[in-house]
């Protein structure tokens, strides 16, 4: 189960100890960071940062260097330790835990991803890879086999016994995820992770981690520079500058209310129809029917609702297909299990709107999204398309 | 008047201070307080020395050379083996291998004590904020500090000549680099992947074993190279306060003024000085796993 994260007016501060005690009792001066430095001569690496990560979140922070985000996402499993504030991870606050704790929660609970790897250069990938169960105490035996699976998931079989100084960039990093990922984390941390890869490695790497989210139930928390990597990738992305969030949101909101100058300088050479995602802009469908639900109750709360159709899934919410109002006017059934009509126009919710667009032409309803299992993850329509794109 | 003026002139000599006696007296203080300790020490230095002395002569002159040879090729190639196989066997020739192995025992015995005391202290050193400001001067010092110096302390305090006097001293002058090695090597091991430890939950001595030190391996090789070459240096030295080996024959042909043996004992302990030293150079290549493979 992916896990939600609190943070309330969260603090990094850097310094010796008089200047950093200065810093942290002007925080909530209202001046800024930079002023803040020049007074006091600490550098404050983020200032008040305020927000709530969702589970199964993909929440992503963009800012140039310096901006504070390196120092954020390393509070996450206080490598920083923060000033002030409070960083909660399914109600119990990080500040809280015990040596201890705080050991076994790194241990289960978080993983991190890193710029430059930090891979350990005298073991082999595999070795790499173990670690984490390692020092859990995990045996050797289950070691192997759990490490095992992780490197068929980001496919680097067959390089298990090499040394990580044998491999390309690209394939480090996917040691790093890898690693990452063998003690089943419920939130992943990625700080900057393909900011060392080159640029077809790089669009490689997001599809294939797009691809990763999507069949684990995991809180994924990534920090970029690039722009069009965080909107590429992000649920929701919140974009911080001097130590500070300048504005947070989906990637359409972004597009729609830029909070200031700087936002809009910051997306101005962003082309939305390649970044844009149907997950980003699609809707919520006020209702979906379960397989095995009454024909009575269905046909009530379409017409209460005003629909003239409804999406239907499984229990897991596998999506099915939809069945129509005349349908269910019609029928004699007790439940609308028979009545469902399959449909192929479900699209993959990671696909650019640029790729949806044709179909949406053609189709004659919404078009439901799923996810990478086909569960049904929300709706598409026209209009909101091209209210989008008209922005 | 011309009193007052010579003041300015040389330095009065009634301003000096005597430090030569409190550390007589305190050298004196410990070897009365720790004797039992000390007659221990003793017992088990000379304990350990005759195993150490005894299996190296036990082991015919020719295994040193075949050994040698394998062991240098393995780690080089077929003519470093060949040159310093060669070398070994001209010590022989030149009549010094009892000598050799006299002093190979002491250098050994006191390699051996070195990295059992030096490698924990490096490793306090790095972990310990507190020890790293206490030992840095001590170490300093101890390097400094002119190698004769240690021969006396150790005399008096084993209240004998010889082999265990002769280890300790040389101990001394040799641990430095060890413990600075392992300190170095410990301090620069790459910060991404201490926290890349640290952020899966490492213990404290999980970190230390499965990451630091075996990212340190090839330092603190070096600092076992350095330190070798140390007790290579001052166990002639030792042969000062009646250590046997080839030292004491360049003492003899010193004293004697017999040029041409002073320099066929020097030689000797050149060579020696040069096996050892390609030999844990290799092995210290060997160990540095970082380094293994090319780049993509």
């Amino acid at each position: 189960m992916a896990k939600a994260i609190n943070i309330k007016d969260l603090s990094v501060v850097f310094g010796k100890n008089k200047q950093r005690q200065a810093a942290i009792d002007m925080l909530d001066s209202g001046k800024t960071a930079q002023e803040i430095r020049e007074a006091t001569g600490a550098t404050v690496a983020v200032k008040n940062v305020d927000f709530d990560v969702e589970e199964g979140e993909l929440f992503v922070i963009v800012g140039l260097s310096g901006s504070g985000k390196s120092s954020f996402i390393r509070t996450l499993n206080l490598l920083n330790r923060p000033a002030t504030g409070s960083i909660e991870v399914d109600g119990k606050d990080l500040m809280d835990m015990t040596k201890d704790e705080l050991r076994q929660y790194r241990r289960n609970d978080v993983s991190m991803v890193f710029q430059h790897f930090g891979l350990l250069s005298h073991r082999t990938v595999i070795g790499n890879v173990e670690y984490p169960l390692e020092v859990q105490g995990v045996d050797k035996k289950e070691r192997r086999e759990r490490s095992m699976e992780a490197i068929k998931m980001v496919g680097l079989d067959g390089w298990e016994n090499h040394m990580p100084n044998q491999l390309s960039g690209g394939m480090r990093q996917r040691v790093g995820l890898a690693r990452a990922l063998t003690n089943d984390p419920e939130i992943l941390l990625m700080d900057e992770p393909y900011s060392a890869l080159d640029p077809l490695i790089r669009r490689e790497m997001q599809n294939e981690l797009l691809k990763l989210d999507d069949e684990m139930d995991r809180t994924i928390i990534f920090i970029t520079h690039d722009m069009n990597e965080a909107f590429r990738m992000g649920d929701r992305i919140a974009l911080m500058k001097d130590a500070e969030v300048v504005q947070l949101g989906t990637p359409e909101e972004f597009f729609e209310k830029p909070a200031n100058q700087y936002v809009k300088d910051f997306i101005a050479d962003v082309d939305k129809t390649r970044i844009l995602k149907v997950r980003n802009i699609m809707n919520k469908p006020s209702f979906v029917a379960k397989k095995g639900m009454a024909v009575k109750e269905t046909l009530e709360k379409l017409k209460a609702l005003d629909m003239k159709f409804v999406y239907v899934t499984d229990e897991k919410r596998k999506f099915l297909g939809y069945v129509t109002i005349e349908q269910l006017k019609k029928s004699q059934a007790k439940t609308i299990d028979k009545l469902i009509n399959s449909d192929d126009t479900s699209i993959y919710r990671n696909l650019y709107i640029k790729d949806a667009w044709e179909k949406l032409n053609e189709a004659e309803f919404d078009l439901p999204v799923v996810d990478g299992k086909g569960r049904l993850r929300g709706i598409l329509d026209y209009e909101t398309v091209v209210e989008v794109l008209a922005h | 008047m011309f009193k007052l003026l010579n003041v300015f002139l040389t330095f009065p000599d009634d301003l000096t201070i005597d430090i030569a006696g409190p550390i007589d007296t305190f050298i004196d203080w410990l070897g009365d307080t720790f004797r039992v300790f000390l007659d221990g020490f003793v017992v088990f230095f000379t304990f350990l020395l005759d195993a150490v002395q005894n299996f190296l002569f036990f082991v015919p002159w020719w295994v040193y050379i075949v050994l040698l040879f394998i062991a240098v090729y393995k780690l080089y190639r077929l003519s470093t083996a060949f040159v310093l196989s060669t070398l070994l066997l001209l010590i022989m020739l030149l009549g010094f291998w009892d000598g050799t192995v006299y002093t190979l025992t002491i250098i050994l015995v006191s390699v051996l004590i070195s990295f059992v005391i030096g490698l924990p202290t490096g490793i306090l050193m790095a972990k310990a904020p507190t020890a790293e400001k206490i030992l840095k001067p001590i170490l300093d010092m101890m390097q400094t500090l002119p190698s004769f110096v240690y021969l006396i302390p150790a005399l008096m305090l084993f209240n004998t000549f010889g082999r265990v006097p002769a280890v300790v001293a040389t101990f001394i002058y040799a641990v430095p680099p060890l413990i600075r090695l392992t300190y170095l090597g410990i301090k620069n091991v790459d910060e991404s992947i201490v926290e890349a430890g640290e952020s899966f939950g490492s213990t404290s001595m999980q970190m230390l074993y499965k990451i630091q030190l075996p990212q340190a391996l090839s330092t603190i090789a070096a600092g076992v190279n350095q330190t070798t070459m140390m007790a290579v240096a001052m166990v002639v030295i030792t042969s000062l306060i009646g250590a046997r080996g080839v030292g004491r024959d360049v003492l003899r042909a010193v004293q004697q003024l017999n040029v041409g043996d002073g320099f066929a004992a020097g030689f000797a302990i050149v060579f020696l000085a040069i096996i050892l030293d390609r030999l844990l150079q290799g092995i210290a290549q060997k160990l540095d796993m970082t380094a293994q493979g090319d780049e993509l």
